[in-house]
């Protein structure tokens, strides 16, 4: 001990520990006993945490603990529990009817939520995490339907796909009118132009609206329809509405008319299960483009 | 105090021994008096409040809970007397932790340390065992005889200490108790605790503050005051000179002399101090302190002092409040012959006083026109709009209704906004006079999602307001709120 104790403080008479800063000294004044024994205790008590719990790193592990705590543990036994909780309304989601999970609040609350998460999981890549889709990829918040916007028609869709070698799915594609030789270059680009009149949109100067109307009548109206209004049972789209798939410009459609189109939408009967597509069905219906 | 003190007069510390000083027991004598008076009523009022205020029912109708005053958790619901908060509008109690605050501030400005010295729980509780200790233990003196004997196994003196000890715990245990009864209904808590058929927690906690009560309030004492409450500390900082404290009046104190010696002296024209040095106001400090050594950290201005040292000069025929409520500037004026100033209103108790009004008159303006109906409105980000077959355009909402009554609502919804705009509402298809009508049920929320559908002509520079409107069918109450409408 050094010789602070002839130090003495004026004011409380006290001696002090030698230490000053900036001309104030620092009182000696010790702890209370508890206070000492309080910290000696928690330091026996990080001891026992050492050894109760995982705590120390070794090479390529770490000690896991007298009980084997494990965090990961903890977070399996509360996903399983969430599961069990689940699993009784998602029981009642595929016991449900389409339109009765409709009318139901609590039904579609559940089946708003659970198809909202497996569309971010599977949906999302391609027609992006809210539906609002891309060129070729179609939004699901419009009104236009390729294969029908009703609660069943868009179940069927999900489940069994267009175009994904399922065998109950959607068969159907635009044609390569071009590419396969049935309508030469300047014809390709007369009809092009007749199909941007169909929706109102503006034509090229000079265009023979005549000879767009027998291209379309020979070669079209047998998928899209009278006056283009397409079909649900072949997926083919509307043309006189104001929602273009792969683009309404000229150099789109010329693209379209000469390559043709086939996109496809994958079957998800035996990736997802038939309830979890019932919520998925329900979800999509009710971005608001059902029917 | 900055008297500067010879340091030949006081003892030293033992520098020599450990790094630690053992709890010195204080032994606080009874006293009676103006402010014992007011802590036994203070006492009282706060344990009352504490103990019995979960039994207290109030009458919310069917269905909701009947205790005045209830914390649920599992439904994150406040009810308080005619008050019921949800989790929206946890700033009610940001607005009664900034009045505590400031009312604790404001306390202090005006009579230093009263919360520590009437109000704290610290304080009430170790007040109330030291009652306690005293009824079974006897006084002061006895105490500390009682400690002292060499011969402490003698059987009365066991049976004294296991009574003493069993009233703490039993006291400790009702603190815990009462605690779990804000929190759940309390007479069927108490049923299902008497028949050990409560979860759990409860039991836990009632443990926990068992501990902590018989802990603190029966060992620590003084110590949690001195060594681990940070307002001794803070308070520092919140007082000024026109604060009143606990103050030892020793311009008319010193210089200390015995009864006879001063009426000699004073026989003789002599100044002689009031103070006779009977260490009665250091008998009863529950925290052992001198406060003749001017203010302290560890005192936590409760009066005993004062109710002390008013019996001494009773007796002695010399006028009372030698030891009385008195703030800096008086001390320094006495020594100078003057008369005494106080001053209670001034800038800081004005500010204090200020912010309490506005805050307290803002929290019970907005309780009293609180609307038991509300609509939170969130535009979909992803696609904000979207373009239909036909050129109109769509917005999508998540639209939240708010029931906060205690009775099912059957509601409307309209939304103004764009020119010929209509409203869907997923998941329902009945529509009357063109609004969709949604069934709310009591005290609850439901979310849904509203389509928004305008024949906007090409794109539309800027967004257009679009206002919600809720009406409940039945009362004719509405809310609304407002979001934007915009082109894709
Ligand atoms: S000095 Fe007086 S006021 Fe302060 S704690 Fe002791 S008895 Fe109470
Ligand atoms: S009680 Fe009063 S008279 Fe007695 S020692 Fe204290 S201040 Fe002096």
């Amino acid at each position: 001990m050094t010789d602070h104790h002839s130090d003495i403080d004026p004011v409380s008479g006290r001696s002090t520990t030698g230490h000053e800063w900036d001309g104030i000294k620092e009182l000696n004044t010790p702890l209370p006993r508890w206070w000492v024994i309080s910290f000696y205790l928690t330091i026996v008590w990080s001891i026992g945490y050492w050894i109760v719990y995982p705590a120390w790193p070794l090479i390529s592990s770490n000690t896991t603990g007298l009980f084997g705590y494990s965090t990961r543990a903890d977070v399996a036994v509360e996903l399983a529990n969430l599961e069990k909780i689940r699993g009784a309304k998602m029981v009642a989601l595929g016991a449900a009817s389409l339109a009765d999970i409709e009318k139901d609040p609590a039904l579609l609350a559940l089946a708003r939520a659970k198809g909202k998460t497996v569309f971010g999981d599977n949906c999302a890549p391609c027609h992006g995490s809210g539906g609002a889709g891309a060129k070729g990829y179609p939004n699901l918040n419009d009104d236009d339907w390729l294969w029908g916007g009703s609660l069943d028609q868009i179940m069927q869709t999900i489940q069994f796909g267009a175009r994904s070698g399922h065998a109950k799915g959607h068969e159907g594609q635009m044609l390569a009118f071009g590419k396969d030789g049935v309508l030469k270059p300047d014809e390709i680009v007369t009809a092009a132009n007749y199909v941007r009149a169909l929706s109102g949109l503006p034509t090229r100067k000079g265009y023979d609206a005549a000879k767009g109307e027998k291209i379309f009548t020979e070669n079209c109206v047998a998928c899209h329809g009278d006056g283009g209004k397409g079909n649900p049972e072949m997926g083919a789209p509307n043309l006189t509405d104001k929602i273009w798939l792969y683009g309404s410009d000229e150099a789109s459609l010329i693209e379209t008319i000469s390559q043709g189109r086939a996109g496809v939408m994958p079957a998800w009967e035996g990736r997802l299960d038939p309830a979890t597509i019932k919520a998925m069905a329900v979800y999509v219906h009710s971005l608001g483009g059902g029917k | 105090m900055n008297r500067t003190v010879n340091p030949k007069e006081l003892p030293l510390d033992d520098d020599n021994g450990p790094l630690y000083v053992a709890q010195k027991k204080v032994y606080p004598q009874s006293i009676s008096g103006t402010f014992r008076r007011i802590k036994w009523g203070l006492m009282a009022f706060c344990l009352g409040v504490y103990y019995f205020l979960p039994f207290v029912r109030w009458n919310r109708g069917l269905g909701a809970p009947s205790q005045a005053v209830l914390i649920d958790l599992p439904n994150s619901r406040f009810y308080f007397f005619f008050i019921e908060l949800w989790p929206q509008e946890v700033y009610y109690f940001t607005g009664l932790l900034i009045v505590a605050a400031v009312a604790l501030f404001l306390m202090n400005s005006i009579g230093g340390r009263i919360w520590c010295g009437y109000l704290c729980p610290q304080t009430v509780w170790t007040d109330l065992f030291y009652a306690v200790e005293r009824l079974i233990e006897g006084d002061r003196r006895e105490r500390m005889k009682k400690d002292k004997s060499s011969d402490p196994m003698k059987l009365e003196r066991i049976s004294e200490i296991v009574l003493k000890h069993s009233i703490w715990l039993l006291i400790g245990w009702w603190t815990g108790g009462a605690w779990v009864l804000y929190f759940n209904d309390a007479p069927t808590l108490v049923r299902e605790l008497v028949t050990f058929q409560a979860p759990m927690i409860a039991y836990i906690w009632i443990g926990i503050l068992t501990a902590t009560t018989y802990v603190l309030a029966g060992f620590m004492r003084e110590q949690v005051c001195t060594y681990m409450c940070p307002w001794p500390r803070i308070q520092a900082a919140l007082t000024d000179e026109w604060a009143l404290n606990v103050t030892y009046r020793y311009d008319r104190g010193e210089k200390r002399t015995s009864v006879k010696k001063a009426a000699e002296l004073r026989a003789l024209g002599e100044h002689v101090g009031d103070c006779v040095d009977c260490y009665q106001c250091v008998a009863v400090c529950p925290t052992g302190i001198d406060i003749r050594n001017g203010p302290q950290l560890e005192c936590i201005q409760c009066g005993l002092c004062i109710d002390a040292c008013d019996n001494v000069m009773t007796k002695i025929g010399r006028p009372k409040r030698l030891i009385g409520y008195d703030n800096d500037v008086n001390i320094q004026r006495r020594q100078e012959g003057k008369a005494p100033v106080y001053r209670i209103v001034r800038a800081r108790t004005v500010a204090y006083s200020a912010i309490i009004a506005a805050v307290g008159g803002i929290m019970i303006y907005t309780l009293a026109t609180r609307s038991l109906l509300d609509i939170n409105v969130l535009h979909d980000r992803n696609p904000v709009a979207v373009r239909l077959s036909d050129g109109s355009i769509r917005n999508a909402y998540t639209v939240r209704l708010l029931n906060k009554s205690g009775y099912d609502r059957v509601i409307a919804i309209d939304a103004n906004g764009p020119v010929n705009a209509t409203i869907h509402v997923i998941g329902i298809d009945s529509v009357t006079q063109d609004r969709p009508m949604i069934v709310v049920p009591r005290d609850s929320t439901s979310e849904l999602r509203v389509l928004v559908t305008a024949p906007v002509e090409g794109n539309p520079e800027k967004s257009i307001p679009v206002r919600f409107h809720v009406t409940d069918i039945g009362l004719g109450e509405v809310a609304s709120a407002t979001d934007n409408f915009v082109a894709p």
